[in-house]
């Protein structure tokens, strides 16, 4: 006998809200395997404004969410056909007053899970309470390493509430990731972000360049880090991995823009991974209802969570390689990234089924690359900050 | 450092899965898995009867003990596959050892 532990998933870290998308041992290529986690984006309402939020421009409005009766009607769907853990995202998920309810009700049906969170919201009586229904693991974003910075870019005086919540969460005994959404105005502060995760005894840090669709892509000019200074990144993080080998795990996601290759967003379109809007609309990433002409079908149709996993239009149509034009089509790595990111190709070429222009072999790579290359070197610092107006932008020191 | 991280795996040891480490039978996949944080793993037939005999109770010894008698193999050889697959899941984070008892 030889007992062994095989890593069932394929972890897909999402850039902005740090979560994994799990495959099950066999490829879901050929059969559109249930994902093994769902991120539930349960409202867009978040008291934090980041200019590079990965909710969409247009966001749901807190009469169109899910109750908390279709909510635990979602839940159960999704442990019944197969799902094993349950990302609690949004927005702002703690915004939701039957929050604690709704953890509990993923425990009750066998759910994994996560808590993703600004952690602003939070009393240390409720996150005890969080606690107690089941949750398993606590996510809280950092904008920076100390309030000047982090508050900034956060539009809201958090980061002191962020220290206080991330101590409760190790105090209760839950384990702790770091996020730290890493861009122009705050990479400076990278080696002491880290000294902070491990100060904060967090078990993990997640490293992830800001990537550029919606609200971080109208705030490009004010985020786009220069090719030397994803080069010192780099050169950080990976010092770190080795020196903190046992005591803080940390996950890296480099800005696409510099890759020669795009990412394997999601894992490949609609082959491991959904998340289930506020309104509860299912989709193949959070950013899919930027792409206009697709239609997302609901949790509120007559269809169940997985006819529309498996049949829905939307899936399908990227799913695979069959949709893949040149330079994709004969590419001999179409099915290592899947022709990068459908949301990008759109938002910067106007048509989701191009290539993904973070890969050098698209003919739009050159254009794209020079314009964030300008705008990584110059001085537009002001922020957009994401709100339900559609932004605002931040006050120049002037006051103008 | 935090509690229940840097374990060294021995026979005295008296291991179990943390509260956020989770065994668990899955209906769909007809598999075993552990769940953890971002985390999805698959234990063999063998790895699940030693992670249910993990309870913070049964010492590592005790463990080996009961498999060698059931499979009638070699204690040593047991002791050391046990021990290192424990070990391996002790460095990713997801098993703790029972508080001694005070006396």
């Amino acid at each position: 006998m030889s007992p062994t532990l095989t890593d069932a998933n394929q972890a897909v870290t999402d850039p902005a809200d740090g979560l994994a998308a799990l495959e099950s041992r066999r490829s879901t290529a050929e059969t559109y395997g249930i994902p093994l986690a769902v991120l539930a984006e349960v409202t867009h309402r978040c008291p934090l404004q980041c200019p590079y939020c990965s909710n969409p421009v247009e966001l749901d409005r807190a009469g169109s969410e899910l109750t908390t009766d279709e909510w635990k009607k979602v839940l159960s769907e999704l442990a019944e056909i197969g799902v094993l853990q349950i990302h609690f995202s949004g927005g702002e998920p703690t915004a939701r007053k039957d929050l604690v309810e709704l953890v509990q009700h993923a425990s009750d049906v066998g759910l994994y899970s996560n808590l993703i969170t600004s952690a602003v919201l939070l009393t240390r009586e409720r996150l005890a309470a969080l606690g107690d229904a089941g949750l398993c693991h606590v996510q809280i974003s950092f904008q920076g390493n100390e309030p000047v910075v982090a508050d900034r870019v956060a539009g809201f005086k958090g980061h002191a509430k962020k220290l206080e919540v991330a101590k409760w969460t190790r105090e209760l005994e839950l384990p702790l990731t770091v996020n730290a959404v890493m861009h122009r105005q705050n990479l400076h502060q990278l080696s002491d972000i880290i000294q902070m995760a491990v100060d904060l005894d967090a078990d993990r840090l997640e490293v992830a360049n800001v990537q550029y669709y919606g609200w971080a892509l109208k705030n490009r000019a004010a985020l786009m880090p220069t090719l030397e200074q994803i080069e010192e990144t780099s050169r950080i993080v990976e010092d770190a991995q080795a020196r903190l080998k046992g005591v803080l795990a940390i996950d890296y996601v480099v800005p696409d823009y510099y890759a020669l290759r795009p990412k394997k967003c999601m894992g490949g379109w609609g082959r491991q991974f959904f998340n289930i809007s506020p309104a509860g609309k299912i989709l193949p990433c959070h950013a899919a209802e930027s792409i206009t002409g697709l239609e997302f079908e609901s949790v509120r149709s007559n269809h169940s969570i997985a006819w529309i996993w498996q049949n829905s239009e939307a899936f399908n149509r990227y799913r695979g390689t069959g949709w893949m034009p040149e330079p994709c089509k004969s590419c001999e790595f179409r099915e290592v990234d899947f022709g990068g990111c459908r949301c990008q190709a759109f938002a910067l070429t106007g048509d989701a089924g191009n290539t993904d222009p973070a890969c050098t072999l698209s003919p739009h790579h050159d254009r794209i690359f020079k314009v964030a290359s300008e705008e990584a070197a110059g001085d537009h610092n002001r922020f957009i900050y994401r709100n339900f107006a559609g932004g605002t932008p931040e006050p120049s020191d002037d006051g103008a | 450092m935090a509690s229940g991280r840097n374990i060294t795996v021995s026979e005295t040891s008296r291991p179990k899965l943390p509260r956020h480490t989770r065994l668990k039978f899955d209906e769909t996949r007809q598999v075993w898995v552990i769940l953890a944080p971002e985390r999805v793993l698959a234990p063999d037939e063998i790895a699940v009867e030693v992670l249910h005999l993990c309870d913070g109770v049964r010492s590592v010894a005790e463990m080996v003990d009961q498999l060698a008698a059931k499979y009638a193999a070699p204690r040593e050889a047991i002791s050391s596959d046990v021990i290192a697959m424990l070990q391996d899941l002790a460095d990713k984070g997801f098993l703790t050892e029972a508080r001694e008892n005070a006396p």
